[in-house]
């Protein structure tokens, strides 16, 4: 195994253009280093650590935007009080990713870029219309976190690109749920995850395990946009089942994660939309 | 093969060692610094039996790789004062000892950032760290007394 140990960032990106797509940026690692000692193969991989860019850390905000850096944890979101007044969303699914001990390491960055449909950070991001900042060597990609995800672990982050950033713009919302159902309340991975907002931007609803990547669900924005009568959970599952396609694997069945999302959005949503 | 030699200060004290860049610091700490309080129970970033303090943060040392603590701080189980055990013995917070060391290190991390309880659960806190034996009321109850309320 080899790493790389750049100290700034242009470093980091040149770093990453010469080694043609063949080093892994690497932050809190926890996501990479999971099962670590049995992966033999990861021996003959190059690492890219982030660590030392200290400059990426930190969260800004401008008159108009929540900046997230490259290497904000979740520990640093949940530390700042105006996150949990403007952006309730983000701290609750912080505090939901492992405990302090992941929380104070994971980065939203990583979490973005780890791409796992079952993702805590990204679904939040997503209803908060979070923009993916992409940097190389001498170029500056943005990409809409809503249109980042192409498949299953695929995105539209090239190799030499870096995430240096996540912006998400300052809106006032007059509604907002996040909701992860896991095997018990700590330490679990989702089987499945809904992201909920309403603002002068419309609605945006999230779901996280229900598809090959976290992504938005147009049909059922759309049914709450046009205010479409809904009388019960089962209202929901025609456009449910044009949004998501959800599995059975090692956590949850395809029918629970679709049962559950029809009943979780219809409980969280009849006071907000007046249905029976 | 180690190819990598990094400083950085363990336990208050300025440490320089040689590592494989493949090395967990939890590995590190065990096998080449020779602190052996720092214990590996699920080495997946689950159970929190390997917790050290990273910049003063409880973290999972099984997911740290050692080179990324290069000029950094990092604290053991062996800095604690002893006496940090005793609430945790009279109170039926250990048992087996395995998940002991990580438990006491979130514990003291707690008890010294008493804020953190005006937005968390005690509970929530030590969520990172699990026990098998005993149960966490006892553990909780522990961290009470050391925060000298009301158990």
């Amino acid at each position: 195994m080899t790493v790389l140990l750049p100290r700034r960032e242009r470093e980091a990106l040149e770093l990453l253009a010469s080694h043609s797509g063949n080093a892994v940026p690497i932050a809190g690692g926890t996501d990479l280093l999971v099962q670590w000692p049995e992966r033999l193969e990861e021996h003959g991989k190059t690492y890219l650590d982030l660590s030392a860019l200290t400059a990426l850390k930190p969260l800004r905000w401008t008159a108009d935007e929540l900046i997230l850096g490259g290497l904000t944890t979740y520990w640093d979101v949940i530390q700042e009080p105006r996150v949990r007044e403007e952006f309730p969303l983000l701290v609750d699914a912080a505090r939901q990713v492992g405990a302090i001990q992941i929380q104070a390491r994971g980065t939203w960055a990583g979490n973005i870029v780890n791409a796992s449909p079952a993702a805590d950070g990204v679904p939040v991001l997503m209803a908060y219309d979070a923009i993916v900042v992409l940097e190389s060597l001498g170029a500056r990609e943005e990409v809409p976190l809503d249109r980042f995800y192409l498949g299953y672990k695929e995105m539209r982050r090239r190799s030499d690109q870096l995430v240096v950033a996540i912006r998400i713009p300052r809106r006032r919302y007059a509604y907002s749920v996040f909701e992860k159902v896991g095997s018990r309340r700590a330490q679990a991975i989702a089987k499945l995850g809904l992201a909920v907002t309403q603002s002068e931007a419309g609605w945006r609803v999230v779901a996280a395990s229900l598809a090959p990547t976290v992504r938005r669900c147009p049909a059922i924005e759309g049914l709450l946009e046009e205010r479409a009568p809904v009388r019960g959970p089962d209202d929901l599952l025609p456009a449910i089942d044009r949004d998501v396609s959800p599995i059975d694997d090692i956590r949850s069945t395809a029918h629970y994660r679709r049962s559950v999302m029809a009943r979780l959005l219809y409980d969280d949503l009849r006071g907000r939309c007046g249905w029976p | 093969m180690k190819t990598l030699t990094l400083s950085f200060t363990l336990n208050g004290v300025p440490t320089s060692v040689a590592i494989d860049p493949a090395e967990r610091l939890l590995d590190t700490l065990r096998y080449s610094l020779g602190l052996t309080g720092t214990k590996e129970g699920c080495g997946e970033g689950e159970c929190g039996a390997c917790t050290v303090y990273l910049d003063g943060l409880p973290v999972n040392s099984c997911l740290v790789p050692t080179y990324q603590v290069r000029g950094r701080s990092v604290e053991t189980v062996e800095a604690l004062d002893p006496r940090a055990l005793t609430p945790f013995e009279g109170a039926g917070a250990t048992q087996c000892g395995a998940c002991t060391p990580g438990v006491v290190m979130t514990a003291m991390w707690v008890s010294a950032h008493r804020e953190l309880l005006g937005t968390h659960t005690i509970r929530e806190l030590m969520a990172g760290n699990l026990c098998r034996c005993t149960g966490y009321d006892g553990i909780a109850d522990s961290i009470r007394a050391v925060l000298g309320e009301r158990a």
